[in-house]
């Protein structure tokens, strides 16, 4: 009973609310005051904080977080006159103050809140901000988080975050970016922006090293969170936000299963299958059925299928590789890389033989510094009993893993080949 | 029972990501459940930061108090407790000191045994 009490709050509730409201405040005071809208977002949960602390959580957190923060928007745009850089759309209904407080109010409703995060996440991956800065700008501004949780989900300081934020800011400025409506005809380039960025925050949670599991966690529940918000909205539910959604699902479901309780990293032929999540599998499957709708056909498409086989197998050995080997046949010819190289070569080693993957993955130019690669090459080397070799290759990886984790594995492996 | 008087000082929670803001919250709730069950916990007030002054015979008007942050009473609860010890034992599960937030525990003064 009494934990029950003390948890009356959502999970996340104000760092979700901090990105709603973040959203819904700079679509009405205009993107160049961003910083006007964060700093009302943090007045607003401070006054949360002080009354709540005294009077305890009202019935309805999220409306009265809404009701303090319209007051201080009004102020906001009375004080700074924000209206006169406002576009026609609502300039004029801010002006007067017969329409300012309804039009404020209604920016606040249940569905304009999803379409102003729309906005947003679209802002925030604007091409000509640059990579490492729209991921900070939407983990900053859409999901809530500060300047050091970032850093540290990132492995870097604080200033490197700040400076990020601070290169967004600008381009914001210069490129004079404003929180547009995402329109059908503009949509594929800018659509390719935004999924490009979530692919990239989420495989930074879910492939980075770093030792605090739960940082790691939350960035992939962010990027699935915000694709999702794209693939429930009817203009940005195109195939390939749901080919990524289904992919992001599929990787997900794995996650209990691929750490040891120590952190260390459990190889997906390892992994105890029974932990996989069935739901978010379903949901993988779902959205990948989803995804075929339309006659259109993306890497994300073929990523997610790649792991759908995966998900599909009850056991390692049960593997489809022959698909898996088609699928990686096709991402290489939309979009030729060693690494997918490399990955088509070890699922050809699963299917064909050993040999046969140690050869192609042989003939890869480009990945002599990449510990994977060696890895990979030791695998083969050891299941064909040549232990010397094997042995060379893991070696060589630990030289060039970042990772603590992944090198106990590699030590591991070149004790197996001393045997 | 005796009735006391907590009396928040500062505590700034402003630097906090509203992730731990929130974490923060859930300390205080728990703490004022504890108190609300243990049958202490009497009243208690948020106070707004500023204000005015009213000061001398010429009741001078002035904004604020504007003290230091660290000086500003945020709130304060009215709780029972056995003895001034008691209520220092109860005042020292509050969460705001990782904050360098101050409780002053004054007992309420009782004027029926006077």
């Amino acid at each position: 009973m009494l934990e029950q009490q003390v948890n009356q709050l959502v999970d996340h509730l104000f760092r979700h609310e901090a990105g709603k409201m973040a959203a819904v405040l700079t679509r009405l005071l205009g993107f160049q005051s961003l910083e006007i809208a964060e700093d009302i977002v943090q007045d607003t949960l401070l006054k949360a904080m002080t009354t709540w602390k005294y009077k305890g959580i009202p019935d309805n957190p999220s409306a009265w977080l809404h009701t303090v923060a319209k007051r201080k928007a009004i102020d906001a745009i009375r004080k700074h006159r924000l209206h006169e850089q406002h576009h026609a759309e609502i300039g004029y209904a801010l002006k007067s103050e017969w329409t300012l407080s309804p039009t404020v109010s209604s920016f606040f409703r249940e569905n304009e809140i999803e379409d102003s995060q729309l906005r947003m996440i679209f802002a925030c991956c604007h091409p000509s901000i640059p990579y490492e800065s729209q991921i900070a700008l939407t983990l900053k501004t859409l999901c809530g988080l500060s300047v050091l949780e970032i850093a540290n989900s990132f492995l870097t300081n604080e200033d490197t975050i700040v400076k990020r934020l601070y290169r967004a800011r600008e381009k914001i400025r210069e490129q004079k970016i404003s929180l547009e409506a995402p329109v059908p005809t503009a949509m594929p380039g800018r659509m390719d922006a935004v999924l490009d960025t979530l692919y990239l925050l989420f495989n930074e949670g879910y492939n980075s090293s770093h030792p605090d599991v739960l940082i790691r966690h939350e960035l992939c529940v962010e990027a699935m969170r915000l694709c999702h918000l794209l693939v429930q909205n009817s203009i940005t539910s195109v195939p390939k936000a749901r080919a990524l959604l289904a992919l992001m699902c599929f990787q997900a479901s794995r996650e209990d299963a691929r750490l040891a309780e120590d952190g260390s990293i459990i190889l997906l032929q390892d992994q105890d299958r029974t932990k996989w999540n069935t739901a978010l599998i379903e949901k993988g499957k779902l959205y990948l059925e989803q995804s075929a709708e339309e006659d259109v056909f993306t890497e994300y498409h073929i990523e997610a299928a790649i792991a759908g086989c995966h998900a599909a197998a009850n056991t390692f050995e049960d593997t489809s590789w022959s698909s898996i080997v088609e699928l990686y046949t096709m991402l290489l010819d939309m979009k030729p890389g060693p690494i997918v190289e490399m990955n088509r070569a070890i699922a050809l080693g699963r299917h064909d033989t050993a040999a046969a993957g140690l050869d192609a993955l042989e003939r890869i130019n480009g990945l002599e510094k990449n510990h994977l690669y060696h890895a990979a090459k030791g695998d083969f080397y050891l299941s064909l009993n040549e232990k010397q070799n094997a042995h060379q290759c893991y070696q060589l990886a630990t030289e060039f893993t970042t990772s603590k984790t992944e090198r106990e594995l590699l030590n591991q492996k070149m004790k197996r080949c001393k045997n | 029972m005796e009735k006391y008087m907590f009396i928040f000082l500062g505590g700034d929670p402003s630097h906090l990501s509203p992730e731990a803001q929130q974490a923060h919250m859930g300390k205080w709730f728990a703490w004022v459940e504890k108190l609300r069950n243990e049958k202490r916990y009497v009243a208690g007030e948020a106070l707004m930061p500023g204000g005015k002054t009213v000061k001398g015979t010429k009741k001078t008007v002035t904004d604020g108090p504007f003290a230091e942050s660290k000086e500003v009473v945020g709130g304060f609860f009215v709780i029972e407790a056995k003895g001034i010890d008691e209520a220092v034992q109860m005042a020292k599960e509050c969460p705001d000191y990782e904050l360098g937030g101050v409780v002053e525990v004054r007992e309420v003064m009782k004027f029926d045994n006077m």
